[in-house]
C-alpha cells in the first residue's frame, strides 16, 4: 500500500513527470480525435433540424462545449494554483500556467461561435445575453492572469501571485455571474436560449460528444504546454541538459 | 536562542547557498562576510522571516519562526532602505514606527535619542531636506529606542561618516556585551568582541 | 487596535502634506462624468436614464486611479517590510491602509457624487440612494483593488495590468450600485441592490485583506 502512494508522489517533481506526459500525450490526442469524429457526426448528420432555429443552431455543439471547458479549466487551474500556493509544488504551479491558454482559448471560441450564432437569429453580432457577458468577463479573468504572470520576472514569485488572482477569480466567478443574470433580467435582454427549443436526446449527446473531444484536447495541450514549460524553468538543471531533444 | 538548519535559498534559477547552519545565543553577534551577489541579503532576509527558505528552518528559542509570536517583538531589522517617510518629520517617523509595533515611545525618549545622534534642532524637519548621511542616523535613534534583542542590520554602516560609524559600533558592542544578539553584514571589519564570521 | 489606527493616520497625516494626490482622483472623477454629456448630447430624459451608470463608471476609474500608491511608495522606502516583520499582525496594518485609502480616495467621490448627479438631472431621493451605494461601494473597491495594488507591486505595466486585473472583479459592485439607483427611479425601491451591495461589503471586509497581506508577502520575497 505504502509503495502505491510514493508512487504518485514521485510524479509531483517535473523531473518525473516529463517523461510520463510525454508518454500520456498521443494517448489523449488519440482520444480527442475519436470523439471529434463521434460528436460532429451526432452533431452534423444525426441530430434533427430544429423546428425553429433551422441548421444554423447546429452551431451549439461547439459553443456549449466550449463554455462549459472554459469554465471547467478555470476551476481546474484555480485548484491547481492554490496547491502550488499551499504545498508549495513548482509542479502545480506550472500546471495551472499551461491550463490558461487553452482555457482562454475556449472563453473566446465560445464568445466567437456565441457571435455567429446570434447574428442569424437576432441580426447582430453581440447580444449582452447574461451567459455571454460571463463569458466575456471569464475571458478578461483569463487575460489578466496571463498578463500578471507575463509581466513578473522571478517564476516562483509569478507562480504565487497568479495563483492568488486564480484563487479570488475563482470566488468571484460566481458573484459575477450572479450578478450579471440579475443585470439581464432586470433590463430583459435578449438570450441565446437553449432552452426555448426542446432539446432532442441527440442533440445533447453530440454537445457531451465534443465536450469530452474538446476536454481530451485541453489535457493533451495543457500537458503538451507543461513539458515546454519544464524544459524552461529547469533549464539549468542536469537532468535537462542531459535529454536528446536539448542536447540536438 | 536564534538556530537555522540545513538553510538553502534559491533565487531565480541560481543557488545561492545551500545547506547553511548556524546558531547564535546571547550575547554574540555573526558577521556575514561574501562577495556581492553571495546571498548575504537573502540570508538575513530569511532570518528575519521576510522571505521562506527553499530548503531548512530557522528556530528561535526552539519554535519555527513563522509561529514564534515573540520573534518579532524581540526583532529589529533593517534593510537596504532606511525605512523613513520622506514627508515625515524625524520624530514622526519615530513615533509612528512604535505606535505600528505596538510599543509606546514618550516624546523625551525619542528626542533624546535624536539629539544623540546629532539631529539637534532637525528633529521636526522633513526627512527630505536631511542630508544621507543624517537620514541614517535616524535609522541610529530608531535602532537605539526600539527593545529588541536580536538585531539583523544589513550593510549599516552605508553612508555613515566617521562619527556615526563610532557610534553605531559602540551601540551594537553595548548590545551585544548586555545580552543583545546581532547579526550584521558589511564590507568593512569591525572591531566588535565576541563576534563569529559566516562566510558565503 | 492602537497599530492600525497609527498607520491610518500616518497615511493621512502623508496625504495632507501632499494635497494634490486627492484632488486628482477627484478631479478626474468630476471630468469624465463631464465628458459623456459632451459626447452623447444634452437631453435631460436621456442624461437622467444614463446617469447611475455613469457616475458609477467614472467612480470606478477614479478609485482605479489611485489604486496604485496604496503600497507603492512603502514598498520603495522599505517601510513595508518592516510593517511585514513588526509584532502586530500584517493583516491588520492592511486593514488601516485599505481604510486611510478609503478615506483619501473614496469618501470625496461619495461626497461630491451629488452634485455631479444634479447635473444629470436627478432628483432629490434618487441623489440619497446614490450617495448611500457608494458609501457602501466605494470602500468594496477599495478592498478589492488593494488585493490587485498588491499584487503587481513593483511588476513592469503595473498601472494597465491593475485595471486588467481589477476591472473584472469591480463588475459586481457596478450593477448593483448602479442597479440601486436605477431600481429606485423606476420605483421598484434600492432596497435589494443595497442589500446585496452590503453583502458584497461585508464579505470584501472579511476576505479581501488576508489576499492582500498574501500577496504582499509575495512581493517582498
Amino acid at each position: 500500500m505504502s509503495n502505491r502512494l510514493i508512487n504518485w508522489f514521485r510524479f509531483a517533481s517535473p523531473h518525473n513527470f516529463y517523461p510520463l506526459a510525454g508518454k500520456m500525450i498521443p494517448v489523449f490526442w488519440a482520444l480527442a480525435a475519436v470523439f471529434a469524429v463521434a460528436g460532429l457526426w451526432m452533431g452534423f448528420f444525426v441530430a434533427p433540424t430544429d423546428a425553429q432555429q433551422g441548421e444554423g443552431y447546429r452551431i451549439i455543439f461547439v459553443h456549449v462545449p466550449a463554455s462549459w471547458l472554459s469554465m471547467f479549466i478555470y476551476m481546474v487551474m484555480a485548484t491547481w494554483a492554490g496547491i502550488g500556493l499551499s504545498l508549495n509544488a513548482r509542479l502545480s504551479s506550472m500546471m495551472a500556467q499551461a491550463l490558461a491558454p487553452t482555457g482562454a482559448l475556449m472563453a473566446f471560441l465560445s464568445l466567437w461561435t456565441g457571435a455567429f450564432w446570434g447574428k442569424p437569429m437576432w441580426g447582430t453580432w453581440w447580444v449582452w445575453d447574461a451567459r455571454l457577458t460571463s463569458e466575456l468577463i471569464l475571458f478578461f479573468l483569463y487575460l489578466g492572469f496571463m498578463a500578471l504572470q507575463a509581466s513578473i520576472d522571478d517564476p516562483r514569485r509569478a507562480d504565487k501571485a497568479g495563483a492568488i488572482v486564480a484563487l479570488v477569480g475563482a470566488v468571484n466567478v460566481p458573484i459575477i455571474y450572479f450578478s450579471v443574470k440579475w443585470w439581464n433580467t432586470l433590463h430583459q435582454g435578449s438570450s441565446v436560449n437553449l432552452a426555448k427549443s426542446s432539446m432532442a436526446v441527440t442533440m445533447l449527446w453530440g454537445m457531451l460528444l465534443m465536450a469530452l473531444c474538446f476536454w481530451m484536447y485541453s489535457i493533451a495541450m495543457a500537458l503538451t504546454r507543461v513539458r515546454t514549460i519544464i524544459l524552461e524553468r529547469e533549464a539549468h538543471t542536469e537532468w535537462v541538459k542531459d535529454l536528446p531533444e536539448v542536447k540536438a | 536562542m536564534l538556530s537555522a538548519h540545513g538553510l538553502t535559498c534559491v533565487r531565480g534559477d541560481r543557488r545561492l547557498f545551500s545547506d547553511l547552519d548556524l546558531t547564535l545565543q546571547a550575547g554574540e553577534w555573526l558577521h556575514v562576510r561574501g562577495e556581492n551577489g553571495a546571498g548575504k541579503t537573502s540570508l538575513l532576509r530569511l532570518l528575519a522571516g521576510l522571505a521562506q527558505p527553499a530548503d531548512g528552518d530557522i528556530r528561535w528559542c526552539g519554535e519555527p519562526i513563522d509561529n514564534a509570536q515573540d520573534y518579532r517583538r524581540n526583532l529589529l531589522f533593517f534593510g537596504h532602505h532606511g525605512a523613513l517617510k520622506e514627508d515625515l518629520t524625524a520624530l514622526e517617523n519615530l513615533e509612528f514606527a512604535a505606535a505600528m509595533d505596538g510599543a509606546s515611545l514618550t516624546l523625551e525618549v525619542a528626542l533624546r535619542a535624536l539629539q544623540r545622534f546629532g539631529l539637534k534642532g532637525r528633529e521636526q524637519l522633513p526627512v527630505r531636506v536631511l542630508s544621507a548621511g543624517q537620514k541614517r542616523r535616524v535609522m541610529l535613534a530608531r535602532i537605539a529606542t526600539r527593545n529588541a534583542t536580536l538585531w539583523i542590520l544589513d550593510e549599516p554602516f552605508t553612508a555613515l561618516d566617521v562619527k556615526a560609524v563610532d557610534l553605531l559600533s559602540t551601540l551594537i558592542s553595548d548590545h551585544v556585551t548586555g545580552g543583545g544578539m546581532a547579526i550584521l553584514t558589511s564590507h568593512q571589519t569591525m572591531p566588535i568582541p565576541g563576534g563569529r564570521v559566516v562566510q558565503l | 487596535m492602537n497599530a492600525i489606527l497609527a498607520v491610518a493616520r500616518r497615511d493621512l497625516l502623508m496625504v495632507m502634506r501632499r494635497k494634490s494626490e486627492v484632488l486628482t482622483a477627484l478631479f478626474f472623477f468630476v471630468i469624465v462624468t463631464s465628458l459623456f454629456p459632451l459626447g452623447i448630447g444634452p437631453e435631460p430624459t436621456l442624461l437622467r436614464k444614463i446617469a447611475p451608470g455613469v457616475l458609477w463608471v467614472a467612480a470606478l476609474l477614479a478609485t482605479m486611479l489611485g489604486l496604485q500608491r496604496m503600497f507603492a511608495a512603502d514598498h520603495a522606502d522599505g517601510t513595508l517590510e518592516q510593517m511585514a516583520i513588526s509584532p502586530t499582525p500584517l493583516v491588520m496594518l492592511v486593514v488601516g491602509k485599505i481604510g486611510a485609502h478609503w478615506l483619501v480616495s473614496g469618501l470625496p467621490l461619495v461626497l461630491i457624487a451629488p452634485i455631479l448627479g444634479i447635473q444629470f438631472d436627478l432628483d432629490a431621493s434618487a441623489l440619497g440612494i446614490l450617495v448611500v451605494a457608494l458609501l457602501l461601494g466605494t470602500p468594496l473597491l477599495s478592498l478589492i483593488g488593494s488585493i490587485g495594488a498588491a499584487l503587481t507591486l513593483g511588476v513592469r505595466g503595473g498601472g494597465v495590468l491593475l485595471s486588467l486585473l481589477v476591472l473584472p472583479l469591480f463588475i459586481p459592485a457596478l450593477i448593483f450600485g448602479a442597479g440601486a439607483v436605477e431600481a429606485h427611479i423606476s420605483g421598484l425601491g434600492a432596497g435589494g441592490h443595497l442589500s446585496l451591495l452590503a453583502a458584497m461589503l461585508a464579505l470584501a471586509v472579511f476576505f479581501a485583506p488576508w489576499a492582500t497581506t498574501a500577496a504582499l508577502r509575495i512581493a517582498l520575497e
